[in-house]
């Protein structure tokens, strides 16, 4: 039988995903649905009955299964390795369904598939029951934000369409969706090769009074909550069509934008209103969750990709440190310290997972303590972003919440997060932008603030070079401030010592004290060991583009050891000093400075601080 | 039924059925809005994530689309990016015709190359067969012009209820050096926070209609009044009966067999490549509803009349590891 699909495009479409074990026949259910809503074309069905004979599993019926079995390496193996996107329709409405692997390792797919779907039905063998695999499924699900279930208990033909099981295994999948929390999980029994209770009630299945399957399907509630939320916008690209036209395109995240509304930019807290809302189909009054859109600004404000517009009274958290769910796809493992590129919305910015909480066994529902995270595991972590980062609690705001992890050397998407709260409850505190802009302060004193950063060994001469160039900028009428690392650490940074952890934290600090003097439009001259590469990138992301320049003084360790102004290379040679840069601790030499400076025979410190001076009036 | 007929022996672009007919102006429905909406949101990502980005046009309908919603996408601004069409030299006569009038009109960057090694050594659809032709003139050529022009991103209209393995590409379908796209290999993609970034040598190819169904992009060519090569509607033209199918006798390089017929017969396509492998349907669906209409009642699939795609088991796929489109 076929559908009338005379106006399937008239309805809201249903995004699911379907999983299930290997043999619980999926790929079988998925075909029979577009088998009998009449997707299935006359050259297909003749190619069907051809791969049938080949391939098949049904003996002289065609295998519905190969229908949706499309890469060359899984049909030779016989199971689904990825995700499928089909799509289906009846008179009442239209389908995507997700088709995602039942098999252990690809939790990954699973994940991916459930991020973009409304619901998710699950099979199971009524002849099995509940597998560990089926908990997988649903404890996915329900991680993904994903509220209503159907669990379709397939191959009833074998277990004689018995209601005494099907009743058991539905009472025993009641139980598992009460305690994942989902809104509604709904029971039925089928038979996906032979037909029974997929589209049309099954006469083998008297007892069962629920309707079937594609029924069930088709009034499920549509899961929108993102409409009822606070609008969200991320800035995607900015439209400069004329010297006169500044639009900010993206697409409405949450909630419905209306014309005059007022908006605030979540990490700067620049305010306007919106003057022109612009839709694919012209200028419009209002624009709902899921439209892309330009809008036009009544006042200029400085917006750029990555921002998150939201109203002033309802603003998202502003923060660098929040607790989020990670599922992790990566061979890699995930530890905590590593560096990750983190996209949310339309923001990039790197990351690390400072600690991770727990580890969530997927099969059993119970937390563990963990210190990695393996390859299709789930785990509960501490993320930091370098940049503050606006955003929703995921199970407030799916699109505003969740978060992908890139790998920063193979650029690999290695794990998704769906972000649970802020870390430092820091999340009542929003940015005000100020009335004088780092700009104007900058016009102010007639000059271009900078970061000039001194890195080297200890004994390299970076202190005496940087006192130098201090000294002859200030002469030449600049506004300069000196950072010297031993100075810092007798008042900002006194409470650190020297572990790895704390000379990260040495740097962040001195990055920050650096970026709030370049704000004041000051020329901020730094001397640090800063030993390790991700550090400084980590200030150098701080500031603007340019504004950090990074001069590696390059001397030997030989001569540094010879040199020795503070007798330290002696007390670390005598092992009095643990983790002491070039003796017990490595020195990451810069990839790439604006600038080395290198101590021959005959150069003098002034020499060397001349050279950073033309440096600086370089363009 | 009787409809009006128009000649198709020379080619007439200047008028597209659909601006002919009497067609009130169609509202989208919410479904047709959401993949608009959506397709939109991932061209603009193209626009802010890449260096170079290139559209690549085939003339198609479903490129017809794609450069409608490329061209919303940046509105009012012009296209950022240019678009590419890889001619094997087998077009159509009435789409490369179509081709460059939309190129005029909307004032758009048109690239158009063809394999300079492929022409040298005569290859054609015909005497060097179909894998052979698509390999150099489509596969070839398409790598050819990307690494040229230094192309980090291709947008292309390919839709995953097309065929199998495109079902389960992504959206935005990350290729190593050389192009090569590797099905085992590919990234994950959540939500709509698509993984844009590359390394030096690699490339991304980005699908913004994988959502949509061929039924999807008929409906909003007539909501959007978009306008499509008039070889997708019925009309009389000069067909042979191959393989199963009818094959339009676009010029005088189709060399008929001893017992092949030049037959005048009401025809249409429902994808268009090289004539000599685009195979036609009767039909006499002249106008937009009538397509549409003619296509809820179809029976046969969208690809059916390519006979590129039934060189080989699993065909596409192969073709697009080593680089296809």
């Amino acid at each position: 039988m076929a559908f009338d699909a005379a106006t399937p495009n008239a309805r809201e479409t249903l995004r699911f995903l379907a999983c299930g074990s290997v043999d619980d026949g999926k790929s079988s259910l998925i075909g029979r649905l577009l088998w009998e809503t009449g997707q299935v074309m006359d050259d297909t069905r003749a190619a069907l009955a051809r791969d049938s004979r080949r391939f098949g599993t049904t003996g002289e019926a065609p295998d519905l299964a190969l229908l949706v079995d499309g890469l060359e390496a899984e049909r030779a193996q016989g199971i689904t390795i990825d995700v499928a996107y089909r799509s289906f329709a009846t008179a009442r409405r239209s389908f995507l369904v997700a088709d995602t692997p039942g098999h252990e390792q690809y939790t990954r797919n699973m994940a991916t598939g459930a991020s973009g779907c409304d619901a998710a039905v699950l099979l199971v063998d009524a002849r099995k029951g509940l597998l560990v695999q089926t908990r997988r499924h649903a404890t996915i699900c329900a991680l993904l934000g994903i509220r209503d279930l159907v669990l379709a208990v397939n191959k009833m033909d074998l277990v004689d369409f018995d209601e005494a099981t099907f009743h058991r295994i539905a009472a025993e999948f009641a139980a598992l969706a009460t305690s994942l929390g989902f809104r509604s999980a709904t029971s039925v029994p089928i038979s996906a090769r032979d037909g029974d209770n997929v589209t049309t009630a099954s006469a083998a299945m008297p007892w069962h009074d629920g309707p079937p399957l594609l029924t069930l399907l088709e009034n499920l509630p549509l899961q929108r909550p993102e409409l009822a939320a606070p609008p969200r916008l991320p800035v995607q690209w900015i439209n400069r069509a004329s010297p006169d036209f500044r639009g900010l395109c993206g697409t409405v995240a949450a909630g419905t934008w209306r014309r005059g509304d007022a908006i605030t930019i979540a990490t700067t807290g620049a305010t306007s209103r919106i003057a022109r809302i612009l839709s694919p189909d012209g200028e419009r009054e209002q624009a709902e969750a899921g439209e892309a859109v330009t809008l036009i600004l009544a006042e200029e404000i400085d917006a750029a990709r990555g921002d998150l517009l939201a109203p002033p009274d309802q603003r998202p958290a502003v923060a660098t440190q929040f607790a989020a769910d990670l599922v992790w796809f990566d061979a890699e493992p995930l530890f905590p310290g590593r560096e990750y590129l983190l996209r949310a919305g339309t923001a990039w910015t790197p990351c690390t997972v400072t600690r991770i909480r727990h580890r969530l066994d997927i099969a059993t529902g119970a937390t563990e303590p963990a210190d990695s995270a393996a390859m299709n595991e789930a785990v509960l972590a501490n993320l930091s972003t370098l940049q503050p980062l606006a955003f929703d609690p995921y199970a407030e705001c799916r699109p505003t919440g969740g978060l992908i992890l890139v790998d920063r050397a193979t650029n690999r998407t290695v794990g998704a997060g769906m972000i649970r709260h802020v870390l430092r409850r820091a999340a009542n505190i929003h940015r005000q932008a100020g009335l004088v802009t780092p700009t104007a302060r900058a016009a102010l004193l007639g000059q271009s603030p900078r970061v000039v950063w001194f890195t080297g060994l200890s004994g390299s001469g970076k202190s005496t070079i940087a006192r130098l160039v201090e000294q002859r900028l200030h002469a030449a009428g600049r506004a300069t401030m000196l950072l010297d690392g031993d100075n810092l650490r007798h008042g900002l940074n006194r409470d650190l010592g020297f572990t790895e952890a704390d000379r990260v934290e040495n740097i962040r600090r001195a990055g920050e004290a650096a970026k709030l003097l370049a704000e004041a439009g000051l020329i901020a001259i730094c001397a640090f060991i800063s030993p390790f590469r991700t550090d400084r990138r980590m200030v150098r992301e701080m500031l603007p583009p340019g504004g950090f320049l990074e001069i590696f003084v390059d001397a030997p360790l030989a001569d540094c050891i010879q040199r020795d102004p503070k007798g330290l290379y002696a007390k670390a040679l005598a092992g009095e000093i643990p983790n002491f840069t070039g003796i017990g601790s490595p020195y990451e030499p810069p990839e790439a400075p604006d600038l080395i400076l290198r101590s021959t025979p005959g150069t003098t410190p002034e020499m060397l601080a001349e050279a950073v001076l033309a440096r600086l009036a370089a363009p | 039924m009787n409809l009006p007929v128009r000649h198709a022996a020379k080619p007439q672009i200047e008028a597209c059925p659909q601006e002919t007919g009497a067609l009130l102006p169609v509202a989208l429905t919410a479904h047709l809005r959401r993949l608009e909406s959506e397709a939109i949101g991932i061209i603009r990502d193209c626009f802010a994530a890449f260096r170079r980005p290139v559209l690549l046009y085939s003339i198609g309908k479903d490129s017809s689309v794609l450069l409608h919603l490329a061209r919303k996408a940046c509105a009012p601004a012009r296209l950022p990016m240019p678009l590419l069409h890889v001619d094997t030299g087998w077009k159509f006569r009435e789409m490369i015709a179509f081709r460059d009038r939309t190129a005029r009109e909307h004032g758009l960057d048109l690239i158009v190359h063809t394999n300079p090694e492929g022409l040298r050594r005569g290859i054609d659809p015909i005497a060097s067969g179909s894998a052979l032709h698509t390999r150099v003139m489509k596969t070839e050529a398409l790598r050819q012009a990307l690494d040229a022009h230094g192309f980090d991103a291709a947008l292309g209209g390919a839709r995953r209820d097309e065929e199998r393995s495109r079902a389960k590409e992504r959206i935005f379908s990350h290729r190593g050096p050389g192009h090569a796209w590797d099905p085992r290999d590919q990234r994950p993609e959540l939500w709509s926070l698509f993984n844009t970034r590359l390394a030096e040598g690699e490339s991304m190819r980005v699908f913004p209609l994988s959502n949509w169904t061929e039924l999807d992009v008929w409906d909003y060519i007539e909501a959007e009044r978009i306008p499509v090569v008039p070889l997708y509607f019925a009309a009389l033209r000069p067909v042979v009966r191959r393989a199963g199918t009818w094959i339009m006798v676009d010029d005088a390089r189709l060399p008929l067999a001893p017992d092949e017929q030049l037959e005048q017969r009401m025809v249409r396509f429902r994808t268009l490549g090289c004539y000599p492998l685009s195979g036609a349907v009767e039909s006499a669906a002249a106008t937009l509803p009538a397509i549409i209409a003619e296509m809820r009642a179809a029976s046969t699939s969208e690809r059916q009349g390519r006979l590129i795609d039934g060189d080989e088991d699993a065909s596409m796929e192969r073709k697009k590891r080593e680089g296809y489109f």
